[in-house]
Formats: C-alpha cells, sequence, structure tokens
C-alpha cells in the first residue's frame, strides 16, 4: 500500500514538475479510456434501449395487425416454450458430459496430455454454428431415424417419445442432440476450471485415507466443484436459449405447442423464427418479430445474471 | 474384503464412464471434421473462389462475393471492436475505480450471453431508425458482429494486461515516465502478443456468424466491398442460403455449401492455431 503511494507521489511531483504538457497527455489517455469504458455500456444500454423502441409497436398493436393474427403474447407463447425445452434438452445432455469430459481432463487423463484434450474440447466451441446446422440435417438427422423409430416402438408409452417418428430426423430430440454438442464445451471449461483448483491436501488426504479415485472425485473434486458446475450449467442454458441457425436448419416446425420429441410436428424456437421470417418480413411483422428479440434478450439476461451471480458469491466464499 | 471388491469395482466403473464421456464427447468433433472435409473437397476449385454467382443459372458460380465480404465485414467489425476492447481493457486494469469498473465488468459479463440474432436484430433497429425500414448494409453487419466481439476482446485483454509484471510499471515511474507513457511504452508492447492473441480468438468466434448477418446484410450475388452502400453476402450466410434455396441444380448448391461450410471452418481452425503459438510465445516472453 505505501508502496503505490509514493509511486503516485513520484509521478505527480514529476508531472508538476515538468509543467502541464505531460499531465495532458495523461488526460488525454484517461480520458480516452473512460469514454471506452462508458462507450461499452452504452453499446449494452443501446442494445435494449432500440429493441424496445422497435418492438413496442407491436406490443401495442391489435391481434388483427399481428402476423397469424394473433395477440403478440399468443404469438410469442409457442415460440417461448420451444426455445426453453430445446435448451432444456441441450442441458439435460450436455451437463453430465461436460462433468464428466472436465473430470477425464483434470482428474483422470495423464496430466502430460491434459491440456492437448482441453484444446481439442475448445474447438467444439470454436466450429461455427451453420456447420452444425449442416452436420445436423445431413449426418446427425439420417443417422437418427432408426434410433427415433426404436424409441417410439419401445419407449412410446413416455409421451416424450410418443410418435409418429419423423422420417427425415428433424425433430426436437435431434436439434436438442446439435445444441447439447454445441454448449457442452462451454459448461466443461467452467467445470474444469473449478476441478482444477481442488486444494491439493483435500485429494491427497483422501487418497492418503485409501480413498479410490472415484472416493477421491466424489468426495472432494465434486464437492468443491459444484457450484462452478451450476453456473456453467446455466451459462451453457443461456447460449442454448439463444442459438440459431443450427435449430433453423435442422428443426421442422409447425407451430405445435407438444412435448413430443420425436414427431415431425415441433414448436419453433424465438431465434430460429426470426431467423426464418425476418428476411422475408416487412412493416408491423418486423416489429413483432423484435419483440420476439426481446423476450429472448430478457429470457438469456436472466439466465445469465443468475448464473453470474453464482460466481461471484462463490468467490466472496 | 468383500466391500473392498465393491468399492474398486465402482472406481473401475466410474472411471470408465468418465473416460466414456470424453470419447462420447469427441465423436461429434470427428465426425464433423471428417464429413465436412469429405462433404466440402468436391465443391471446391478455383471458381470457388474467384467468380461470383452474378447471372449464374446453372451449376457454375463462385463465392468471391461471399468471401470479399466476409472480409471486410469481419474487418470493419474488428476495427470497431479491438480498439474500444483494449481501451476498455487499460480502462479496467490501469484507471478504473468505483462504480464505473464494477458496473463495466458485469455488465462485459452480461454482454457475452447475448445471444447473437438479438445483436442482428439490434443493428437492424438502430440503423432502421435513421435510414428507413428493410434497410440492409455491410456496416451494419459489423456492427451487430461487433456487440459480440467487444466483450470477448476485453475479456481477454483484461486478462494478459493483469499479468503483466508490476515491477515493469514501477521502474518506467521512477524514470519519471509518465502513466500514459508508461501504458503505451511498456505495458503494451510486453502484452502484445497476448492481446494478439485475444484478437484472434474474438475473429475466429464472429467470422463463423449466420444469424445476424442474416437480418443486416441481405443476400446479393455479386461483389461488394463496399461496407456502407448495398447488400453484402458472407460466407456463412452464403452456406445456409445454397443450402435453403438449392434451386435445379440441388448437389451443386449443396457441393457450395459444404464447401463454403469447409472453409469456414479451415480460417477457424487456423486463426486458432495461430492463437496458440502466439500465446505459447507471450507467455515465455512476459516470464
Amino acid at each position: 500500500m505505501a508502496q503505490v503511494d509514493t509511486t503516485t507521489n513520484a509521478g505527480q511531483l514529476l508531472a508538476a514538475a515538468s509543467g502541464g504538457r505531460r499531465r495532458l497527455g495523461d488526460r488525454v489517455f484517461s480520458r480516452t479510456a473512460v469514454v471506452a469504458a462508458v462507450t461499452i455500456l452504452l453499446l449494452l444500454a443501446g442494445v435494449a434501449v432500440f429493441l424496445v423502441s422497435e418492438g413496442l409497436p407491436a406490443l401495442t398493436a391489435g391481434a388483427s395487425e399481428l402476423p397469424e393474427g394473433k395477440t403478440f403474447l399468443d404469438y410469442v407463447a409457442p415460440l417461448a416454450f420451444g426455445t426453453a425445452l430445446a435448451a432444456l434438452i441441450a442441458a439435460v445432455v450436455a451437463v453430465p458430459l461436460a462433468v464428466g469430459v472436465a473430470l477425464f481432463i483434470t482428474h483422470v487423463a495423464p496430466p502430460r496430455i491434459a491440456s492437448t484434450l482441453g484444446y481439442m474440447v475448445d474447438l467444439l466451441a470454436a466450429i461455427p454454428s451453420i456447420v452444425y446446422g449442416l452436420w445436423g440435417i445431413f449426418v446427425l438427422g439420417p443417422a437418427a431415424v432408426p434410433v427415433l423409430k426404436w424409441l417410439e416402438e419401445k419407449l412410446g408409452w413416455i409421451p416424450l417419445f410418443e410418435g409418429p417418428a419423423s422420417v427425415t430426423g428433424r425433430t426436437m430430440l435431434v436439434a436438442g442432440l446439435v445444441l447439447a454438442v454445441m454448449i457442452m464445451p462451454i459448461v466443461s471449461a467452467i467445470a474444469r476450471e473449478a476441478f482444477g483448483q481442488t486444494p491439493r491436501k483435500l485429494t491427497e488426504g483422501a487418497q492418503a485415507l485409501g480413498a479410490t479415485r472415484w472416493e477421491t472425485i466424489r468426495m472432494t473434486v465434486l464437492p468443491f466443484g459444484r457450484s462452478s458446475v451450476i453456473s456453467g450449467a446455466m451459462l451453457g442454458l443461456g447460449r442454448a436459449l439463444g442459438e440459431t441457425m443450427a435449430v433453423t436448419i435442422i428443426l421442422s416446425v409447425s407451430g405445435a405447442v407438444t412435448f413430443n420429441l420425436i414427431g415431425q410436428a415441433n414448436p419453433s424456437t424465438i431465434a430460429a423464427n426470426i431467423a426464418l421470417d425476418f428476411p422475408e418480413s416487412s412493416g408491423l411483422a418486423i416489429n413483432a418479430l423484435i419483440a420476439t428479440g426481446l423476450v429472448l434478450f430478457a429470457i438469456t439476461l436472466v439466465t445469465n445474471m443468475g448464473a453470474r451471480a453464482i460466481i461471484a458469491r462463490q468467490n466472496h466464499e | 474384503m468383500e466391500t473392498d471388491w465393491r468399492r474398486h469395482a465402482k472406481n473401475r466403473l466410474m472411471t470408465g464412464l468418465i473416460a466414456g464421456a470424453f470419447v462420447l464427447a469427441m465423436i461429434p468433433l470427428v465426425s464433423l471434421v471428417y464429413e465436412v472435409t469429405k462433404r466440402g473437397i468436391p465443391g471446391l476449385s478455383l471458381e470457388f473462389f474467384t467468380a461470383d454467382a452474378r447471372g449464374v443459372v446453372g451449376e457454375g458460380g463462385g463465392a468471391a462475393h461471399a468471401i470479399v465480404g466476409t472480409l471486410v465485414i469481419t474487418a470493419v467489425a474488428s476495427l470497431i471492436s479491438v480498439p474500444i476492447g483494449i481501451m476498455g481493457a487499460i480502462y479496467l486494469n490501469e484507471y478504473g475505480t468505483g462504480r464505473l469498473r464494477r458496473a463495466l465488468t458485469f455488465f462485459v459479463d452480461v454482454m457475452t450471453g447475448i445471444p447473437s440474432i438479438v445483436a442482428g436484430l439490434f443493428a437492424y433497429a438502430l440503423f432502421e431508425l435513421f435510414l428507413g425500414p428493410g434497410i440492409r448494409l455491410g456496416v451494419m453487419g459489423s456492427v451487430a458482429l461487433s456487440v459480440l466481439m467487444t466483450p470477448i476482446v476485453i475479456r481477454s485483454a483484461e486478462e494478459v494486461l493483469k499479468i503483466v509484471p508490476n515491477h515493469l510499471r514501477e521502474a518506467a515511474y521512477a524514470l519519471g515516465t509518465p502513466k500514459w507513457k508508461t501504458i503505451v511504452k511498456v505495458v503494451l508492447p510486453t502484452a502484445f502478443a497476448g492481446l494478439l492473441t485475444g484478437v484472434m480468438i474474438a475473429i475466429a468466434r464472429i467470422v463463423g456468424e449466420t444469424a445476424p448477418l442474416l437480418v443486416t446484410t441481405g443476400v446479393v450475388d455479386s461483389i461488394n466491398s463496399d461496407p456502407f452502400n448495398g447488400r453484402m453476402q458472407n460466407l456463412a450466410v452464403y452456406a445456409y442460403n445454397e443450402y435453403r434455396s438449392p434451386g435445379v441444380f440441388k448437389q451443386a448448391a449443396y457441393d457450395k455449401a459444404w464447401a463454403a461450410a469447409l472453409t469456414l471452418i479451415a480460417i477457424v481452425m487456423l486463426l486458432n492455431i495461430l492463437a496458440r503459438l502466439v500465446y505459447r510465445r507471450c507467455k515465455t516472453e512476459i516470464r
């Protein structure tokens, strides 16, 4: 603390001694930094403000003026349902997988190759969503068709697999699985960081007491990383909620509200609906789409802020 | 004795499951790279990189207009995001105090979670207000992408500035160097490789974005390199359109979509590998 004070004092003395020129340089530079900081905040505020201003006409318009002749709430509700369903499938599949991957890299794989393995997982996050979309519809979808058929035959009594099974694979289940692949690296990266920071005295203590590797993981690593996994899962969920292209390409949409994950009629998602309809829309339909974007923004904002709050509380502890 | 056997069996089972999770997670990566390479190569040709699609009705035509568009849109987005992001990081690390600093840290985190399509809608709403409905410009796409890129740049730049040793700053102060000159001549050069890594990762993240450009830059068949005038194609939207409206020559269009996807993956991987190499050098330099 004292050291910092001396340097600032010395700096001030020197600045005073050499006149205003030096102080002007400092002033200009620090102002520029503040302006950049404020610009970033304004950018974020701008996103909210412009979405509200362009979405508002649709929020206040009557049902007859809006697309499909529905009130805005009736228009957005099925989309919000589809968004939540797809993201939920993704999270349910991705989170356990991500925890497994993170454990493998931090506590099972030989330390020598761990960083390379981590890099490979990160590559999954770098692949553009359009590529995931094409892969989903041309590769995973067709490959999933027999599985969907099997699910319908054997597990058809569960409403999720009611069928009739799609013959193209363009179903909610396949879209959710592709989303899972896309968010897994995000969840895994956060879990990896937390697992890697498990205090050595805990893991080594457990091993010294004769615990097996799994017992060590279960009793020290997992409890230590629990809140990180939760916040990582929420961040992944937020990403899945807003993911556009993969769902746009893969899902065959009908606007139906159904829990049937393997059929041909699927609810669309907010993001996919915007991508599909926006290029061909005009007038109030554009405002309606922007308003649905606002709803999506609000949903992801709440999810992300929840995740950040968990991280912040954990850092505090 | 019996419980011991069970404990070890359980250990083996769970270790196997954990390793299985990793193998399972790698299957999509391997399949993706394999399929995109296999399906993308037939569409790659000299024509793909040199010709546009203007007036093309048959199987020919290329993606030169999309490649030019991707370069221009990404370059303009970087021109917006990199200075703001790095100055923002300098603010956070060198100047920031109190509420503005806390607000910036928090909202940069929030910004990383903005769905890309929402960034696109924001850019559309912004430009529509001034230029009227139905507007499509290359620069609109750049603005949308900069919403996604800025938080990535600022995050990584802040991390790098943090690891620049304090004794370098103190040595500069001791020589009477003003703070701004210390930052420009000492801190930034030391952190340069790390900053470059962050920028490359950020570019890799946005270069393949489709959704925000779908609603802002429009669709066009010929080369346009002016971001302030007229519609602009890019590789990701090109791939989407070739898939979505393949026309009569379906296979040719699909080939082009896969070729564009392969080109995108190649760009992204190249940026990531370069970034990793640069980062390695940065780490040894700082120490």
